[in-house]
C-alpha cells in the first residue's frame, strides 16, 4: 500500500472524499483531445482537399506543403524539397510538417497538465488518487523531451508566419485581383491569430522574452515585453483552446470547400 | 521510563521574532541554542504584524534621525517608558533592519532602491519598513532561514545540521528551573505526545510574547496567554507596569468569524475614515491639548496632508492607538455605535478598488475571504480588542537580563518598560529585533562566568508532578468554562475603561477563579489534548490577570493604555510611578518603584514645554538626572 | 442566526481511526475551525487540532474538508449546503499524530535543505540598493505562510511515499525560485540543484499546488515553469549552453 493508504497515513479507505464533480474536467479534456487526435490523423492521411485554388485557401494541416505531390498553388514558391513517395508508399505533405505543431502542443505547459491529468491520470484531479504505483515525472526518456519546448516554439513561430502568410493570400477573388474578403479568408485569419496569441502567451516565450533575466532594471524594454506576455500568459490556457478550436475548423471548412460540399461566400 | 532530557547553553522560550533574533545572537557567539516554540516553527504571532518595523533610516524624509525616534517613542509612552530601552531601540533598530536585508529580507523599495518606509500613527516621518502589509512574515521567514542558514553552516562542518542550534517544535514550557539561585534549565512536555522534557541550560531567554488571551475580544492567536510574564515571575522576576494594556482601537467587532482581527493603522494611515452612526467624522473632537499642534482640526486640512504633508497637519485619525481608542469607545457608550458595539472605518470612499488591493493586499484578501466583507465597497465595522502588553518582566536595559533571576532574559513583548504607557505602532517589531539581540548578547556575556547549572532531582520532581496532577484529579473543573468565565472578568472590569470599584471586584473574582482552577481535571489522555494544554495555559493567565487588575488598582491616573474613569486626567506624580509585580507563591503582590530619571544628554532632546505637561517642576528644573 | 450542522470528523491515530459524525450549531459567518472549536469545546474535549491565528496568516489550520486541502480558517461554513455534511479529515499526505493533527516534519526537513540566501560580500549592510521591479517576482513567494496544503496536494508525494527522500515539493521550488530571482544573490547552481538535489523534474506541472494555496500564490506559472525553463537553459538547451560558454551570461 502506497500514497495516501501508506501505514503512517490516516487510514481513510476512499481515494478520494470531494464531494464535487472532480472527473468532469479530465473526461471533458479527454474527449476533446482524443477527438481531436482522431480526425487530425485522419486529416493527416486522407492526402486530399487541403487546397482550394479558386479562394487560396489551404489547411494549415498541410501549410507549408513541401511535397511534390502539392499543387504548386499550396506551395511556398514551388519550394517542395520532399518527395512524395517514400518506398513506394503515398507520403501525405501533412505528415512531413505535422510533428512541429503537434510537437509544440504536446510539449506545452499547459497541454503537459491537461493530457497528464486526462489521460494519464497522474493525478486525474487535485487530491484524487492516481492508480500509478511508481512515478519519476519528467525526469528521464521520454518525457524527459518535454524540456526541448523552446525548439518546437521556434518552430511554430515560423509556422505562425506561414500561416499568416497564408492568410493574407486569401485575401484574393478568384482572379487572383487583391482585397477581395471571403469567409475563408476570415476562417485563416483567425486561425493564424488565435496561434499567435497562443505562442505569444507560451511559457517558454515569457521566460526567452524577460523572464530569464535576474535584473529587470538594467533591461527595461524587455521588462516591459515580459509585463506584456505575461498579461497572455495568464490566459495560455484559453488560446490554447481557441487556437485548438479555430485551426481544427480552419482544416475543416477548407476541406469543405475544397471538396465542393461548401462554397466559399465573398462577402467583398 | 526515561525522561527525555536535552543540555544547551542557551534555552529560548518562544519562536517570534525575539526569540529567534536572541538565538541568531547566541549562535553566531558560538554557544548551542536551543529554541522551544509552542505551535510550529515559524508560526508565532510575530507574522500577524502588518503595519512594518519602525527605524529612522531617513530613507524617505532624510530629517529622520534616532533622536526623533526617541522623541516619539517616549511621547508616545507618556514618558513612563524606561529611557535606556528607547534610546537602544531608537539608536539600532535601523542596523536591525539593515542585518535583516543582508538575510535575505525583500522590503518594499524606494525610487532610489533603498527600503522604503511609510508613516504610522505618533511617527514624525515615514519610518516603518514594510512589506506590503505583511511585514511581520517577512521578519519571521528572513530569521527562520537565517536559522536554518546558521543550521547548514554547523552541518558542513559537524555533519549535523542540528549540532549548534535546534528547534523543538509544539512543545510547552511549564517551570523554569532553578538551583542556588541561579537559572538552571526548564522543564515542559511535548505538546504532541504529552511526555515530559527536561533543558538543562543556564541561560534562559523567555520571548513568549503577549497576554491577549486573558481578554474576551483580542487579536491574540490562542498562544497569547502570557506564559512567559507567568513562568518570569514564579521564577521569581518581576513584571513592570503590568496595568498598561494596549486596546488596538480598530478590531473588527463583526461579523463574529472575525471578531477581534486588527485592521491595521495603514488602512487609517492610507486615508480610511472613522464616522458613527450619524455618519460624523467624530476623530475631531477627540484632540487631546498636547496633540493640538500637530493634527489637524478640520477636515479640509486633514484630507490636504494625503498629498502635502509639510503643510499640514495631520488626520486626527492618525493620533496615538489609545487615543483613538478611548475616541471609539466613548462614541459607542454615548450610543452612536453601530448595532454591534463599534464604529465604521471606510477606506472605500477615498482610494479606488485597485488602489486598496495594491497598498492593503493582505487587509482586502482577509476580510473577504474570512467573512465576505468587503472592504473597497464597504465600511468596516471596528471596536477596540486586546491587542498588545506594555507591560512585562522587568529587565536590565542593555543586557535584557530579568532584575532579580541570573541567567534570566526576557525580549519582545514578554519584557516591559520600553513602550512606557503605551507603544507606537512599528516600534513592536523594531523591539523584538533590537532587545532580542540584546538578549541573546546578554546570555552570551552572562556565560562567560556562569557555567552549566544541573538540575537536582528533586527539582525535577516538583516539576513533574505538576503535570500530571490534573489527570489525576476526578470531576473537577472544566479548564474551558473557567477560561471563559476568566475573560468574562477582564473584559467587563479590567477592559479598556476601568474604575476601582470594578477592579476591586475583579481582583476577587479571578482570585476565586484561580482557587478553583487548582481543581481543573482534565479527560482523555495526554497525546495532543487540548484540554490538558489549556489547563496549563489558564493558571499563567489567571497570574497575569492579577498581576493586571492590583496594578490598575494602584494608578489612580489615566495613562496610555490604562484608562480610568474615576480618574480621568494624567497626573505627573503617577510619572514617576512603576509598579512592580512579584509572586510570593500564594499571591502576586504590586509596589511602586521610582522611575529612573532621564539622563541629561536626553532630557535636553525635548522642548522644556512640552516636558512640563509631564513632568513635575521639581523634576524639569533638575535638567535631568546628571 | 445559529442553525445546525452536519459534520464528520476523522478521530484516531496512527493504529487505526474513522470517520465520526457530529451534529453542531453554526452561527452566520462562522468557518468551519469556529465549529470545529466548538465541537471541542462541548462534545469532544480531546479533539486534536492544530491552529493558531484564526485569519488566514499563519498557515496552522490546514485540514481536508470534503476531500479539499484548505485552511479551516478560510472556509466559511456558509459555502456548503444547508444540509450538506461537511467531512473534516488530516492532510492525506502526512503521517498521522492525532485526529486533525498530522506529522509535517517533512517539510522542516525539505527547509533546511535548500541552500540559503548569499549576500554580496562586498555589500555592507544599508548599502543594498535594489529596485522594486527586481524584487517583486520574489516577494509574490514571500507570501507564502507554509501551510503545506501545496505539499499535500502535490501527487508526486501524497500517492508516492518513496519519492519523499528525493522531491522538495512546490513549497520549496518557490523558494529556490525566489532565491534564484533574487536581485543580489550570488550562490551559484541553484539551478542545477533545483534538478539534481530537489527533483524539479518530478514535478510535471499538473497544478494542483496552485489551487489550492491559500495565497494565491501562482506557483507553477511564476515559479516552477520558470525554473525547468531556466534549467533547460543550462541543461537542455545546447545553443544556450554554447553561448554560456562563449560568453558569460547573466543569471546563469
Amino acid at each position: 500500500m502506497s500514497g495516501v493508504f501508506s501505514p503512517t497515513r490516516a487510514k481513510i479507505k476512499e481515494r478520494t472524499l470531494r464531494t464535487d464533480k472532480w472527473w468532469v474536467e479530465p473526461l471533458l479534456t479527454f474527449s476533446v483531445l482524443i477527438s481531436f487526435v482522431i480526425y487530425a490523423t485522419f486529416r493527416a492521411f486522407e492526402n486530399k482537399y487541403y487546397f482550394d485554388k479558386e479562394s487560396h485557401l489551404i489547411s494549415p494541416f498541410y501549410s507549408p506543403c513541401l511535397s511534390d505531390s502539392c499543387d504548386p498553388g499550396a506551395t511556398l514558391a514551388n519550394f517542395t524539397p520532399v518527395s512524395s513517395q517514400v518506398f513506394n508508399f503515398a507520403l501525405s505533405p501533412a505528415l512531413i510538417i505535422l510533428i512541429f505543431p503537434l510537437g509544440f502542443r504536446m510539449t506545452c505547459y499547459y497541454y503537459r497538465k491537461s493530457y497528464y491529468r486526462s489521460f494519464w491520470m497522474s493525478p486525474p484531479a487535485c487530491a484524487v488518487a492516481e492508480p500509478h504505483k511508481t512515478y519519476t515525472g519528467e525526469t528521464r526518456f521520454p518525457l524527459i523531451i518535454q524540456n526541448a519546448h523552446r525548439y518546437f516554439f521556434y518552430a511554430g513561430l515560423v509556422f505562425n508566419v506561414i500561416l499568416t502568410y497564408d492568410a493574407i493570400i486569401s485575401y484574393r477573388n478568384a482572379a487572383g485581383e487583391w482585397g477581395h474578403v471571403s469567409v475563408g479568408s476570415l476562417v485563416l485569419t483567425l486561425s493564424a491569430a488565435t496561434l499567435w496569441l497562443y505562442s505569444m502567451s507560451c511559457h517558454t516565450c515569457r521566460h526567452t522574452i524577460g523572464g530569464r533575466l535576474k535584473n529587470f532594471s538594467k533591461h527595461p524594454v524587455r521588462y516591459k515585453l515580459w509585463s506584456w506576455v505575461s498579461v497572455l500568459n495568464h490566459s495560455h490556457q484559453r488560446y490554447a483552446w481557441f487556437s485548438l478550436a479555430a485551426v481544427a475548423f480552419a482544416d475543416i471548412y477548407v476541406r469543405q470547400v475544397s471538396s465542393g460540399a461548401w462554397t466559399n461566400f465573398y462577402f467583398f | 521510563m526515561t525522561l527525555e532530557r536535552h543540555k544547551y547553553d542557551v534555552l529560548v522560550i518562544g519562536a517570534g521574532g525575539a526569540g529567534l533574533r536572541a538565538a541568531v545572537e547566541a549562535r553566531e557567539s558560538g554557544l548551542r541554542v536551543a529554541i522551544i516554540c509552542k505551535s510550529l516553527f515559524g508560526k508565532a504571532h510575530t507574522v500577524m504584524a502588518e503595519g512594518g518595523a519602525a527605524a529612522s533610516m531617513g530613507n524617505v524624509n532624510d530629517k529622520d534621525s534616532w533622536m526623533v525616534h526617541f522623541r516619539d517613542t517616549m511621547r508616545g509612552g507618556k514618558f513612563l517608558n524606561h529611557f535606556r530601552m528607547a534610546e537602544l531601540h531608537a539608536k539600532e533598530s535601523p542596523d536591525r533592519i539593515w542585518e535583516l536585508e543582508v538575510w535575505g529580507a525583500l522590503f518594499d523599495r524606494t525610487k532610489e532602491g533603498k527600503i522604503s518606509q511609510r508613516n504610522f500613527g505618533g511617527h514624525e516621518y515615514p519610518r516603518l519598513a514594510h512589506v506590503g502589509d505583511r511585514t511581520g512574515l517577512e521578519l519571521i521567514r528572513t530569521m527562520q532561514q537565517k536559522i536554518v542558514q546558521l543550521q547548514q553552516k554547523d552541518g558542513r562542518e559537524t555533519g549535523d545540521m542540528e549540532s549548534g542550534i535546534k528547534v523543538f517544535a509544539e512543545l510547552t514550557i511549564t517551570d523554569i528551573l532553578k538551583e542556588d539561585g541561579k537559572v538552571a534549565g526548564a522543564y515542559g512536555y511535548w505538546r504532541e505526545s504529552g511526555e515530559e522534557v527536561l533543558f538543562e541550560a543556564p541561560a534562559v531567554v523567555i520571548a513568549t510574547g503577549g497576554v491577549g488571551k486573558t481578554f474576551k475580544i483580542t487579536s491574540n492567536s490562542w498562544e497569547g496567554t502570557g506564559d512567559g510574564h507567568a513562568l518570569a515571575l514564579k521564577a521569581g522576576a518581576n513584571l513592570v507596569d503590568m496595568e498598561f494594556l494596549q486596546f488596538h482601537p480598530t478590531g473588527m467587532v463583526w461579523p463574529p468569524s472575525v471578531r477581534g482581527i486588527l485592521v491595521t493603522e495603514s488602512v487609517r494611515g492610507e486615508g480610511g475614515v472613522l464616522t458613527n452612526n450619524l455618519g460624523e467624522r467624530f476623530m475631531f473632537k477627540y484632540i487631546p491639548d498636547v496633540f493640538k499642534d500637530k493634527y489637524a482640526d478640520n477636515e479640509e486640512e486633514a484630507d490636504r496632508w494625503y498629498v502635502d504633508q509639510d503643510n499640514n497637519r495631520r488626520p486626527p485619525e492618525l493620533l496615538p492607538r489609545d487615543e483613538v481608542a478611548r475616541a471609539i469607545n466613548s462614541e459607542v457608550k454615548a450610543g452612536r455605535g453601530t448595532e454591534h458595539g463599534g464604529v465604521f472605518l471606510d477606506v472605500s470612499k477615498r482610494l479606488s478598488a485597485e488602489v486598496i488591493k495594491k497598498r492593503l493586499p493582505s487587509m482586502w484578501h482577509q476580510f473577504y475571504e474570512l467573512a465576505g466583507v468587503d472592504i473597497t465597497k464597504e465600511a468596516m465595522e471596528v471596536g477596540p480588542t486586546c491587542h498588545y502588553v506594555m507591560g512585562g518582566v522587568e529587565v536590565e536595559p542593555d543586557t535584557a537580563a530579568a532584575v532579580g533571576v541570573p541567567g534570566l532574559f526576557a525580549a519582545g513583548e514578554v519584557a516591559g518598560g520600553m513602550h512606557g504607557s503605551n507603544r507606537l505602532g512599528g516600534n513592536s517589531l523594531s523591539d523584538l529585533l533590537v532587545f532580542g539581540r540584546r538578549a541573546g548578547m546578554g546570555a552570551v556575556e552572562y556565560l562567560k562566568n556562569n557555567r552549566a547549572n544541573p538540575v537536582s532531582d528533586e527539582t525535577i520532581h516538583a516539576a513533574a508532578a505538576k503535570i500530571q496532577a490534573p489527570f489525576d484529579r476526578q470531576g473537577g473543573e472544566n479548564s474551558y468554562s473557567l477560561h471563559a468565565e476568566l475573560q468574562e472578568v477582564t473584559h467587563n472590569l479590567v477592559g479598556i475603561i476601568r474604575t476601582g470599584a470594578e477592579l476591586k471586584e475583579a481582583i476577587v473574582k479571578i482570585a476565586e477563579i484561580r482557587k478553583r482552577s487548582a481543581n481543573v481535571a482534565v479527560s482523555g489522555g495526554r497525546k495532543f489534548n487540548p484540554g490538558f494544554h489549556l489547563a496549563f495555559d489558564l493558571d499563567n493567565m489567571l497570574l497575569v490577570a492579577e498581576s493586571t487588575a492590583k496594578s490598575a488598582d494602584s494608578r489612580e491616573e489615566s495613562r496610555g493604555g490604562h484608562t480610568r474613569d474615576d480618574f480621568p486626567g494624567m497626573d505627573n506624580k503617577w510619572r514617576q510611578v512603576n509598579h512592580i509585580s512579584s509572586f510570593d507563591g500564594e499571591k502576586v503582590n504590586v509596589r511602586k518603584q521610582a522611575l529612573p530619571p532621564m539622563p541629561k544628554e536626553l532630557f535636553e532632546l525635548f522642548d522644556i514645554h512640552e516636558l512640563e505637561k509631564y513632568m513635575t517642576p521639581e523634576e524639569t528644573s533638575k535638567g535631568g538626572s546628571n | 442566526m445559529a442553525r445546525n450542522i452536519k459534520l464528520r470528523i476523522w478521530r484516531g491515530d496512527s493504529t487505526d481511526g474513522g470517520l465520526k459524525d457530529v451534529v453542531v450549531e453554526a452561527n452566520e459567518g462562522e468557518v468551519v475551525l469556529d465549529v470545529i472549536h466548538r465541537v471541542q469545546a462541548t462534545q469532544m474535549g480531546d479533539l486534536a487540532v492544530r491552529w493558531n491565528c484564526k485569519a488566514g496568516k499563519c498557515g496552522s489550520c490546514s485540514m481536508e474538508i470534503n476531500g479539499k486541502p484548505r485552511l479551516a480558517c478560510m472556509t466559511q461554513v456558509a459555502s456548503f449546503g444547508e444540509e450538506e455534511t461537511i467531512t473534516v479529515t488530516p492532510l492525506r499526505a502526512f503521517p498521522i499524530i492525532k485526529d486533525l493533527v498530522t506529522n509535517v516534519s517533512f517539510n522542516y526537513r525539505k527547509a533546511m535543505e535548500v541552500p540559503a540566501y548569499e549576500h554580496p560580500k562586498n555589500l555592507a549592510p544599508g548599502e543594498a540598493r535594489m529596485e522594486q521591479i527586481d524584487v517583486e517576482r520574489s516577494q509574490e513567494f514571500r507570501k507564502c505562510i507554509e501551510c503545506f496544503l501545496c505539499q499535500d496536494v502535490c501527487h508526486v508525494v501524497r500517492d508516492h511515499e518513496e519519492n519523499k527522500k528525493s522531491f522538495a515539493g512546490p513549497r520549496f521550488f518557490i523558494r529556490i525560485a525566489e532565491l534564484d530571482m533574487h536581485p543580489l544573490d550570488t550562490l551559484k547552481n541553484r539551478k542545477k540543484a533545483a534538478q539534481e538535489e530537489h527533483g524539479l523534474g518530478m514535478c510535471n506541472i499538473t497544478k494542483c499546488c496552485t489551487e489550492v494555496c491559500p495565497e494565491h500564490i501562482k506557483i507553477t506559472d511564476n515559479a516552477i515553469i520558470p525554473m525547468k525553463e531556466r534549467v533547460a537553459d543550462i541543461k537542455y538547451d545546447p545553443v544556450r549552453w554554447l553561448g554560456s560558454k562563449i560568453r558569460k551570461r547573466e543569471g546563469l
